[in-house]
């Protein structure tokens, strides 16, 4: 395996690796979230901001290995 | 072989001023900066008439929206902490949707043997975000030991009298340290994703395919400072919490 084919693969295995626990930790949270709305409809702006936070620190993850494979792959 | 669209990581320098290297992405913050000052002039020019304008009411509006979204956050305290939460939303906002204009990133000018973008978002750029996360941490600190006192606030990272809560207070440090870095790459992240998205799609299929990737891009940027300004909030809120 040359170099160049090492480094592509390095980016997609990180990249596909990277985004399994976030997707399964983002769909956990929206399943959550609409299961407390049914319960409780009135408090939808409160869920909604905390779903919109717990989203943005689960999507973090995906995003550190986004940045690594970015830089893999453009530098 | 085709020739491969031009993604680059870092800015490029379009100008050498004494030393000091203007790069795309500065120029395009120096624009968005020069347009935020004018729009805050009309804006306390125009408060003081008593005929208002139309878009008066529409910035009014927007600031309106705003506040009440982080008065529901950060409930009594909004009168002190509009100002920074505010600019920070306002700020990243414009920075955000000024990189998908178009011609920005496609105006292309000679720079000895190559061509490198005339502008370039400034959110794209990691040296601008870890700017603006530093400035979250620094006031999220400052916050934090104007309401507790120094000595209490330091003792939620440095306590000695016992084991547990020495470690406890290290594991602490370490995640306050590690919210400059999660700051910046989940801004820089998101944007320049967004950017190279665009990119891709356009080399692929040049005409209307990127159009509903546009649309997604435009709410990733208003998402992306909405939760920049909010996570500033809610850690605040957290410093400024007594412990127990």
């Amino acid at each position: 395996m040359s170099a160049e084919v090492a480094k592509l693969f390095a980016v997609a295995i990180t990249i596909a690796l990277g985004v399994i626990a976030p997707s399964i930790a983002i769909g956990n949270i929206g399943a959550k979230a609409m299961e407390s709305l049914g319960r409780n409809p009135e408090a939808e702006s409160a869920i909604r901001t905390t779903m919109i936070l717990a989203i943005a620190f689960a999507e973090a993850v995906a995003i550190y290995a986004l940045v690594v494979s970015l830089i893999l792959k453009f530098t | 072989m085709r020739e491969s669209p031009h993604i680059s990581i870092k800015p490029e320098q379009i100008y050498d001023l004494f030393g000091f290297s203007i790069t795309n992405s500065y120029f395009a913050a120096l624009i968005v900066i020069i347009l935020f000052f004018f729009l805050a002039i009309y804006y306390s020019f125009q408060i003081k008439k008593t005929n208002k304008t139309n878009f008066f009411y529409f910035i009014h509006f927007t600031i309106r929206a705003i506040y009440n979204f982080f008065q529901n956050v950060v409930t009594d305290r909004i009168a002190l902490l509009f100002p920074l939460l505010g600019a920070l939303f306002f700020y990243i906002l414009l920075l955000n949707w000024f990189g998908l204009l178009p011609g920005v990133g496609s105006i292309l000018i000679r720079e000895e043997y190559h061509f490198v973008p005339l502008l370039r978002g400034n959110t794209t750029d990691l040296n601008t975000t870890l700017a603006l996360a530093l400035t979250a941490f620094v006031s999220i600190q400052y916050y934090g030991m104007r309401d507790l006192g120094i000595t209490r606030y330091l003792t939620k990272f440095f306590n000695f009298t016992n084991p547990i809560s020495f470690f406890t207070g290290l594991l602490e440090v370490v995640s306050e340290f590690s919210k400059v870095l999660s700051f910046s790459f989940r801004l820089f992240g998101n944007i320049f994703a967004g950017e190279v998205l665009l990119v891709i799609i356009a080399f692929l299929m040049p005409i209307l395919a990127s159009f509903p990737f546009l649309l997604l891009e435009t709410f990733v940027g208003l998402v992306q400072a909405i939760v920049f300004s909010m996570l500033t909030a809610v850690f605040i809120l957290n410093a400024t919490a007594k412990s127990h």
